[in-house]
């Protein structure tokens, strides 16, 4: 059943590449486990750069005020201890699984949103979904029509992958190492490093312009009414930083990205919803680094003028560490399918069946989520 | 097993051009017969041509160009005559902020267009730099809203333009495409040995690609001599070194028009082509042979001399008499007089122990093993300039694979080996043309008639290191979906690829980021 004759709500997920670490945007302070096991980056209610409360028991991460602003409008809620069908560890299955749809890495040409697209009744103002970035992302593809569309700027390789090169080639081949870091200082010092924003706020910049321009492409009358597209670089397993530093960050700019739809859709923000998820999540404890491994349980992001929320929605496993997933992760109690399953049923009208079949092969256990969008 | 994998990764990424991704099973292969693998290429009949439908000879080019610069000559004198201005070739700006999106993969053979390079790889060196692509966007007040399809229009391609990335698009296919890419390799090598530029002119460009099939690529398993023939009458490179300028003081055509010698295609002969700086010959001997070789021309638009864009022996430009060149007479018999003297420094020791010496530093090491120099240079002599012999002699040494892989690929060489480990046959040049321009390495246009250079000082350098690296991201950006690097590591290096590079690979934090790792791993950059 359609919300409106002849409009089908909006909707854009977000894939946050590279493991978004669930505990430091969404803490549980409430939770006495917490603060011990999450260490130095932490976030706490006090302090100079305090999180915002969400309810008694979550705190929102401080550099996300906008998402903030929209959860006590209740436009806005979050899933927590939510993990997608895969269980190890490696984050092009894990993104893989997130994008497909199905259960397990298969190397399947289609994702789970052209598959829902397919599934739309026909003569729909669908229009075509949009894919943003240089090429569709593989929870795009499929036989369903999209568009493409690439901001001016192609990203050019980022301060992280430098580093990592680096480090590789410090141990396998010194003479690249000793040429490619000499490059890289030239390069900063050619462009005047005080005259430009810093890599991390640069990174949060082009989050932004990249959702601005996604946005007015989506709210043209005849413009694309799906949409989808990631933000990298969430591998935060060194220097994460708490409240303020790496993280924060990046969080700022799936914040302001976020602030960009809801000002760039206009009106039509009010039946859009926006999904944000990440392939897994990151470690309880803080590793000998300042950051955070490769975990398991983590969260969603709803928002959007359709979505039913100021709520945190949780059946939390607690951190205690018998509960702990294999002794070092979030316990995962909801199936991000039955999340996504309830957007696209309360959103586009797809039958249960379609959904658990088709959609999501297999999922028929991860029953839709009841009453997320408004 | 590692031992196998190393030295199959030796056959593919010294000898070739890396291993092709797919089902190639190309590092299969490469393990179980090294040296088979690499010198299969070499008897294969005609395998080192290059015929493909639409690329035409250097005289039907030749008319081609001339007819575009007469008619781009005509519309400029119809222009100065009428005093009217000239029309405006491009459309109106497209508003910044009219972005309409590009109709994506709506078929499977849409996507795979949509993925293959397109575009330059980066706009120019100066827009480089991960902060440097932002602050535009930034600035302007509808900030990265150029979608996919409304580039400003641009100006049709003109027939210069056109030929050169033909010949662009075909050499690149068949070098994405050969198995093992050791005869291609051998093409790049000769074909940067006697390089021309096209940056020359138009004409350079014209014939930049015609001149590497017809003069380089039918001798490259053949006879140095019959390539240094070919080559040295070749127009584009009468054109590139401007023997066609050149005009004997006594003769007819000089004594008219009060003009002379030009020298120099006749030094770069010497010191480029043959015997090398320190070779023996002096400066008398360059005037010589500059004398021995003017009337080596190429018939213009007005056919006077035979057909546009052949080569021709004019006997009114050449210089009458004997000449001496390192100690030897040669009589004045036309046109033979200079084929003489190339046939002579063909075979002159001073040539074989110039070109032993070239070809093993471009294969093994920019300090390459004095015994490997000296037997290739034995072959040389030997069999007369027998280029296949001097690569089997290559293929066969010990030095060739037990040398460690030092040297890094060239930018050529690079995305040449990403588009073939990626499996994606170009169908348009622009990408791999826009990469190799930033990375210093333009198609078929060296900075001066020494060629590329063919070390690491070169190629290993800070600022290139860093674009390299800005390139991997890119293609990464673009062709990482749907692909494993974990499974194209495999491909790439088996074995033979290090813990650590398997490591960093396998943590990236996704497929782009592993992608462009992998893609700038010392398995893949050394060679």
């Amino acid at each position: 059943m359609l919300r409106r004759p002849n409009v089908i709500g909006d909707l854009a997920p977000r894939a946050v590449r590279g493991a978004l670490d669930g505990l430091a945007t969404v803490a549980p302070t409430g939770d006495p486990d917490y603060a011990p096991l999450h260490g130095s980056i932490a976030l706490t209610p006090d302090g100079p750069h305090p999180a915002l409360m969400l309810d008694s028991f979550f705190a929102l991460h401080p550099a996300m005020p906008e998402f903030a602003r929209m959860y006590h409008e209740k436009h806005a809620a979050v899933i927590h201890a939510v993990a997608t069908s895969y269980r190890d560890r490696s984050h092009f299955d894990g993104q893989d699984v997130l994008e497909s749809g199905f259960a397990g890495p298969g190397r399947v040409q289609s994702g789970w949103l052209n598959r829902a697209l397919q599934a739309l009744p026909k003569g729909e103002r669908v229009m075509s979904a949009l894919a943003v970035g240089p090429t569709t992302p593989l929870v795009l593809r499929g036989a369903a029509p999209t568009v493409g569309w690439t901001p001016a700027a192609l990203p050019q390789a980022g301060d992280d992958t430098a580093m990592r090169l680096v480090e590789l080639y410090q141990h396998r081949d010194p003479a690249l190492a000793s040429a490619l870091t000499q490059g890289l200082l030239l390069d900063k010092a050619a462009q005047g490093d005080d005259m430009k924003p810093k890599p991390g706020t640069n990174g949060a910049a082009a989050m932004r312009l990249v959702a601005r321009g996604a946005a007015k492409l989506m709210a043209a009358d005849d413009g694309p009414r799906i949409a989808a597209l990631a933000f990298d670089g969430w591998d935060t397993h060194a220097n994460e930083g708490g409240p303020v530093g790496r993280l924060a960050q990046l969080l700022s700019g799936l914040d302001g990205a976020l602030a960009e739809f809801e000002g760039g859709l206009g009106a039509r923000w009010r039946d859009t919803v926006v999904v944000v998820a990440t392939e897994f999540g990151r470690t309880v404890r803080i590793n000998g680094t300042e950051g955070t491994d490769h975990g398991t349980g983590t969260i969603a992001l709803l928002a959007g003028g359709a979505v039913k929320g100021g709520r945190v929605i949780s059946d939390w496993p607690s951190l205690k560490p018998a509960s702990l997933y294999q002794g070092r992760d979030l316990l995962p109690t909801t199936d991000l399918r039955a999340v996504i399953k309830g957007v696209l049923r309360d959103q586009f009208g797809l039958a249960e069946r379609v959904l658990a079949e088709t959609v999501f092969p297999d999922s028929a256990a991860a029953k839709p989520m009841q009453g997320l969008v408004a | 097993m590692v031992r196998d994998s190393k030295i199959a990764l030796v056959a593919l990424n010294r000898f070739g051009f890396g291993a092709r991704g797919g089902a190639s099973g190309d590092f299969v292969n490469a393990a179980s017969d090294p040296r088979g693998f690499v010198k299969a290429e070499l008897s294969r009949p005609n395998g080192v041509l290059l015929e493909v439908p639409g690329l035409q000879s250097t005289p039907a080019l030749a008319k081609a160009v001339f007819e575009y610069q007469f008619e781009q000559q005509q519309a400029r004198e119809a222009a100065a005559k009428s005093g009217a201005e000239a029309k405006p070739t491009e459309g109106p700006p497209t508003p910044a902020g009219d972005a309409k999106p590009q109709r994506r993969n709506l078929s499977l053979s849409n996507i795979a267009q949509d993925i293959s390079p397109k575009e330059p790889a980066m706009q120019s060196p100066a827009t480089n730099g991960a902060n440097a692509t932002m602050a535009p966007a930034e600035a302007s007040p509808n900030p990265a809203m150029q979608p996919n399809a409304a580039k400003p229009p641009q100006q049709p391609l003109n027939v210069i333009q056109k030929t050169f990335r033909a010949e662009a698009l075909a050499r690149l296919q068949r070098a994405t495409l050969a198995e093992c890419g050791f005869v291609e390799r051998l093409v790049v090598f000769w074909s940067n040995h006697f390089c021309i530029s096209a940056n020359k002119g138009g004409l350079a460009r014209m014939w930049a690609g015609s001149f590497e099939r017809e003069a380089i690529r039918p001798h490259v398993l053949g006879r140095f001599g019959d390539m240094l023939k070919a080559v040295e009458q070749h127009p584009a490179m009468l054109f590139f070194l401007d023997n066609q300028q050149s005009l004997g003081p006594d003769s007819r055509a000089g004594q008219n028009r009060k003009r002379g010698l030009n020298e120099n295609l006749a030094r770069e002969i010497m010191e480029l082509h043959t015997l090398g700086v320190g070779g023996g010959y002096t400066q008398d001997d360059v005037t010589s042979l500059a004398r021995i070789i003017t009337g080596w021309t190429f018939a213009g638009r007005q056919a006077q001399l035979g057909p546009p864009g052949n080569f021709v022996f004019n006997a009114n430009a050449h210089q009458p008499g004997p000449q001496t060149v390192m100690g030897k007479v040669y009589q004045d018999n036309g046109i033979a007089q200079g084929e003489a003297v190339l046939a002579d420094i063909a075979r002159h020791p001073s040539t074989a122990k110039f070109i032993a010496t070239k070809f093993a530093r471009h294969f093994v090491a920019d300090d390459p093993p004095p015994a490997l120099v000296a037997r290739l240079q034995e072959t040389f002599s030997k069999t007369d300039g027998d280029l296949k012999a001097l690569a089997i002699t290559l293929v066969d040494s010990s030095e060739a694979w037990d040398a460690p892989l030092t040297k890094v690929r060239s930018p050529y060489e690079f995305l040449v080996a990403s588009g073939r480990l990626l499996a994606r046959i170009p169908e348009d040049p622009t990408r791999y043309l826009g990469g190799l321009n930033v990375l210093g390495q333009p198609l078929w246009s060296p900075a001066g008639p020494n060629g590329f250079p063919d070390t690491n000082a070169a190629w290993a350098a800070p600022e290139g290191m860093k674009l390299r690296l800005d390139i991997s991201a890119q293609i990464a950006s673009r062709l990482a979906e749907g692909i494993d690097p974990r499974d194209l590591l495999e491909l790439a290096a088996a074995d033979a690829a290090s813990e650590e590079t398997r490591h960093t690979i396998e943590r990236a934090e996704s497929r782009q980021q592993a992608l462009a790792l992998l893609l700038m791993s010392p398995e893949f950059q050394r060679r």
